[in-house]
């Protein structure tokens, strides 16, 4: 193509003609010609969207700037640690410019050796609902449409037929002649609704918990549809939390705040399990029928209860693998 | 070499005088030339997409909220739609395979029409999906190489992948046969019978896929059934060829394309012949699902008899079975099938009976009861419905586009004239 060299700045060469003059009389072939004019469309946009831009405070200026970078950040699983840290503090400093207030999230990865499990003892549990409230301040869940992770089934004695059990009661607790059993993501080791995914927004991590990115997610819901426990919900409007409820210290996995036309879930609320504390669930519970701890720990609780009682799986013929188990004393 | 300004002066002015310009602007001058009938029906079109892009516009700035949808039936209308378009995109094989394939003269007339019907189909299966996901503006994360596509592991990754390999096969092959008419060219088979076969397999795979996106869920065990996918094949090549019908019946009317009768009754025997097969299988169905009650029957008690009391989709599938049964009884009656009236009445009540049937009644119920067996119904809202309909209109306007189009040049009216 410019052999010569003196063909690619003929600015230099020929001070004779006007700078548009040189430009529109360069000689070119026919891809120079395309290039230079797909470059003159592409500066003149972005020129026109600097120009346009009526923003005139720096603020309001550079939470434009945040909500530009944040629309094309990529798929968190597959960004290096760099990119993490700039998109985490993305988050926190467009939440600090839009209330003035400040919020801390964390993007610590899985722990070595650990692979979460969850055991939930059905003789205890007694429907207080404790790990229901918890969950909803803990995880900062839309109030507006009452949005719950954890479902408790009142069941009457004598079967376990979870199509007559009642997951809306509202009476005083423990019901005579019935029981309560707790359902939530059972984070299963062979997970449906990840495969699912057309855009691989929701996988497991290495220490075995199911989560979502939010930014990523679509919203098409095909992984509702794949979870045969009921255990993801999406966001059909904006979700409200009250600002003197939000619970300010979050996990870009797991309880930072959603927006609408997201799948969110249980992610045995990974702010605090990979920070060795329990899930709100665990501790809320006043009965202890709740235990969580790591499967890889020989002498963990967990691995007690699955080593010392006579535990089962919910509908284990789908082979899903839950990583969570139900036992009674 | 010559200077910036020439080479582009010199596209331009090849541009200008090209064929392929004068194709479209001739396409244009068809599609916006007409009686007052069509102005009407294209106005009367317009005015329903619009009234759909506004309701749309509250879906944008409210959320899905808006919908009928919920938790536990988190897909209605649109997605029940998308998957009885999917069917109508590729019924186009039924007039594809024997034109070009077995050489039948028949469906050769009408052969364009049924690829600008798989054309508006898939437009129409495309839209309902765009409007059914809740991040719109993060449709590009499906993009290859600025997204992550989660293929060969998501069915869902397939069906966009499909979807789109065949209305691109189905804009291609037309395209590339009418210009050649347009040029007084004969088209040559070396380019177009691959893509033809092509094509014919995609059309059966494009409807299998998506069967498969909800036959692949052991989590819905309405759905997941291996039934599913011939069961679609078998509805779509009842109600594409119902539709095309009805459709031929209408431009014999008011235009001058060259088909006769004869296309017509053939298409007509193959929606018979298909009908009886859906009855076949919709019985099959029926006797796994109730000679012994289980638990994975409920979907199906709840879709025929009603469940804990809440039947809101049983009228509906009664009306379509009956539809369908009624209308399967016409066609097969040779006298009633020949008989214009009865067939075109019988190709409207398989045309409805199999969108409720294959929409409504596959779709909703697969989420009814939820995992834990609560029954949570579904209606959809003003929003679903308006949305719904200028999607149609929308379709109905893409494909009379397409038609106006091609007619002429199909029937020698209009040609390439180069001064």
């Amino acid at each position: 193509m410019n052999t010569n060299g003196q063909d690619l700045f003929p600015i230099l060469g020929q001070p004779k003609q006007s700078g548009l003059e040189q430009l529109l009389n360069r000689p070119v072939d026919r891809r120079t010609a395309i290039q230079t004019a797909a470059a003159a469309l592409t500066a003149g946009l972005g020129l026109l969207q600097t120009g346009c831009n009526p923003l005139a405070a720096s603020e309001s200026r550079e939470q434009a700037k945040l909500e530009w970078e944040t629309f094309f950040q990529g798929n968190y699983r597959l960004m290096d640690d760099d990119e993490k840290t700039s998109t985490i503090r993305r988050l926190e400093r467009s939440y600090e410019l839009n209330t003035g207030r400040k919020i801390n999230v964390s993007g610590q990865g899985p722990l070595q050796d650990v692979l979460y499990g969850y055991a939930f003892n059905v003789s205890k549990c007694r429907g207080y609902m404790d790990c229901v409230k918890a969950c909803i301040t803990e995880n900062n869940q839309d109030r507006q449409s009452d949005m719950r992770y954890i479902r408790i089934h009142e069941m009457q004695n004598g079967g376990m037929d979870f199509s007559t059990a009642d997951d809306a009661f509202f009476r005083e607790v423990p019901a005579a002649g019935h029981f309560y059993i707790g359902t939530q993501c059972f984070h299963c080791q062979n997970p449906p609704c990840t495969q699912v995914c057309p855009v691989q927004a929701t996988w497991m991590e290495p220490d075995g918990i199911v989560v979502v990115d939010y930014n990523w997610c679509i919203g098409c819901r095909y992984c509702i549809a794949a979870c045969p426990y009921d255990a993801r919900r999406f966001n059909w409007a904006d979700p409200v939390v009250p600002e003197d409820e939000l619970n300010p210290n979050q996990h870009y996995l797991g309880n930072r705040l959603r927006k609408k036309g997201v799948v969110e879930k249980c992610t045995f609320c990974i702010q605090r399990s990979r920070s060795g504390q329990n899930p709100a669930c665990v501790e809320a519970c006043q009965t202890g029928a709740r235990i969580f701890g790591n499967l890889l720990d020989p002498d963990s609780e967990i691995r007690w209860i699955l080593k010392n009682k006579k535990v089962f799986r919910l509908k284990e013929d789908l082979g899903t693998e839950p990583k969570f188990w139900y036992f009674m004393d | 070499m010559a200077t910036l300004t020439q080479t582009l002066t010199d596209h331009w002015t090849r541009l200008r005088q090209s064929p392929l310009r004068q194709f479209f602007l001739d396409g244009l001058r068809e599609v916006t030339s007409g009686g007052v009938r069509y102005h009407a029906w294209m106005a009367s079109l317009t005015f329903v997409m619009c009234l759909g892009a506004f309701a749309y516009t509250i879906q944008l700035r409210d959320g899905l909220a808006v919908t009928g949808l919920h938790d536990h039936v988190s897909w209605g209308l649109y997605i029940s739609n998308f998957t009885f378009l999917v069917g109508m995109a590729a019924a186009a094989v039924i007039l594809v395979m024997p034109t070009y394939v077995l050489k039948d003269q028949d469906f050769a007339k009408a052969v364009l029409i049924g690829e600008a019907l798989a054309v508006s189909a898939l437009i129409m299966a495309i839209s309902f999906v765009v409007v059914d996901v809740g991040g719109p503006a993060r449709l590009w994360h499906l993009l290859p190489g600025i997204g992550v596509f989660n293929w060969p592991q998501s069915l869902l990754a397939w069906d966009i992948l499909v979807l789109n390999g065949y209305l691109l096969l189905n804009l291609i092959i037309p395209f590339y046969i009418l210009y050649s008419h347009y040029r007084g060219r004969k088209p040559q088979k070396r380019f177009y019978l691959p893509a033809i076969f092509l094509s014919i397999l995609w059309a059966v795979s494009v409807h299998l896929v998506t069967a498969f996106l909800y036959a692949g869920l052991p989590a819905r065990p309405f759905w997941h059934t291996a039934l599913m996918g011939p069961r679609f094949l078998a509805t779509a090549f009842t109600a594409g060829p119902a539709l095309m019908i009805l459709i031929l019946a209408v431009l014999r009317k008011h235009t001058d394309i060259d088909v006769r009768w004869a296309t017509i009754d053939k298409l007509a025997l193959v929606a018979t012949v298909a009908a009886q097969v859906c009855l076949v299988m919709l019985g099959s169905e029926l006797f796994v699902e109730f000679y012994r009650q289980t638990h994975h029957g409920q979907s199906a008690m709840y879709l025929y008899f009603g469940l804990n009391g809440k039947s809101a989709l049983t009228p509906w599938i009664w009306s379509a079975v009956a539809m369908n049964v009624a209308a399967t009884a016409i066609l097969s009656v040779h006298r009633l099938r020949q008989t214009p009236r009865w067939l075109y009445s019988a190709s409207a009540l398989l045309f409805a009976g199999i969108l409720i049937e294959k929409g409504l009644g596959t779709i909703i119920p697969g989420f009814i009861p939820e995992p834990w067996g609560r029954v949570e119904e579904y209606v959809p809202s003003w929003v679903e419905l308006t949305v719904s309909a200028g999607i149609w209109a929308f379709g109905a306007f893409v494909f009379t586009i397409l038609a106006k189009a091609a007619i002429p040049i199909e029937t020698g009216r209009r040609r390439f004239n180069p001064s």
